[in-house]
């Protein structure tokens, strides 16, 4: 009622609100991140472009491991189970989360998908995301690092054109190197470069699923992340406001 | 287009905030947006526009308050310039994001009785 007189006529007032907008998804993030961390498994948003190497990352990680890191997979996927196939293939359980339009992630997707995947038996949890550098690098799922996959043909100037992925990033891989020969005009410094610009605690890991090349290095920071990441409280993601 | 989730998010936001002080309509939204939120104002306007219709917000302008990036370092307060490497020129520690990846519902105007 207007204060003035009490005569009944409506009032337009400014309300201060000052909430995030994605507020609720940062919610359901926050009861996935503990979820993770009470069943003691490193949780992983695997991101990067459509073809950056993603899943064939994941198939050589495993590889490599033999076992002695116990991977579990989600994809995320517009229309099909082929991610996930290849992954179970590869020995890693993995559930595909079909986004049909959607080109991104969000927690409750991955809350729901956990409801049937039991991570009692794994070290290592990483929801690959939906390829794409725009999209997902906004919606926290719960993750403890977020990694990047980006392939040598992409070109060096990609952290600069989608800087919110590349700030978010805690790794980058530096997938495809082995076909830097056939490339001669790339330089790998310019993708460190170029990822220093936009990320303050760069960290840039040149990598081949092919060759193997540098894959003992990405599993010696699996190694490294799930041993302080056991021993400390799930982190706080830094927003403002 | 996550702009379409942003604006669904967005819109149940505000229905929230409009209920609990019993709002009969909203005027406008303000909404802070970061340089670095990763949402594209003219996207995030047009998904606007297309979603509004038939919810609380079909009559309410959005009211777009872009927000630049700017880093600095947190021991030293120095800021860093545009595109220059995010490591502090004095101590060179690790900059710190000062703003610009708010992605916020800041104010609503809205008609009460």
């Amino acid at each position: 009622m207007c204060e003035d007189c009490g005569c009944g006529d409506v009032e337009v007032v400014p309300v201060e609100v000052q909430k995030r907008i994605l507020g609720r998804n940062d919610l359901v993030a926050k009861h996935n991140r503990e979820h993770f961390y009470q069943h003691g498994v490193l949780a992983l948003n695997l991101m990067g472009s459509p073809g950056s190497g993603k899943t064939a990352l994941l198939e050589a990680t495993a590889r490599l491991s033999g076992g002695r890191l116990r991977f579990g997979a989600v994809s995320g996927d517009l229309a099909t189970d082929h991610d996930g196939e290849r992954l179970r293939k590869a020995g890693i359980p993995a559930l595909t989360i079909t986004t049909g339009t959607a080109c991104h992630l969000d927690a409750r997707l991955v809350h729901d998908a956990l409801h049937d995947f039991p991570l009692d038996n794994l070290d290592v949890f990483v929801i690959e995301n939906v390829g794409n550098l725009v999209c997902p690098a906004i919606y926290d799922l719960g993750q403890t690092a977020n990694v990047v996959a980006l392939s040598v043909t992409e070109g060096e100037d990609k952290p600069l054109k989608y800087p919110a992925m590349f700030r978010a990033a805690d790794l980058v891989l530096l997938t495809k190197v082995d076909l830097l020969p056939a490339l001669p005009e790339v330089r790998v410094e310019a993708f460190a470069e170029a990822l220093a610009r936009v990320n303050p605690r760069p960290l840039i890991l040149p990598v081949s699923s092919r060759t193997m090349f540098g894959m003992s290095h990405w599993l010696s920071w699996l190694y490294a992340l799930r041993t302080s990441s056991r021993a400390a409280e799930p982190r706080v993601v830094e927003s403002h406001p | 287009m996550h702009e379409y989730s942003v604006v669904q998010a967005l819109i149940d936001l505000v229905e929230v905030e409009a209920r609990k002080r019993n709002a009969t309509a909203v005027h406008s939204l303000r909404v802070g947006l970061g340089e670095l939120s990763g949402v594209e104002p003219t996207l995030l306007a047009t998904a606007y526009e297309t979603f509004r219709d038939h919810t609380i917000c079909a009559g309410a302008a959005l009211d777009l308050r872009a927000i630049p990036a700017q880093w600095a370092c947190p021991r030293c307060q120095l800021s860093i310039a545009r595109g220059a490497l995010l490591q502090c020129n004095n101590c060179g520690g690790p900059a710190r994001l000062v703003q610009g990846d708010e992605l916020v519902l800041e104010s609503i105007d809205m008609e009460v009785h």
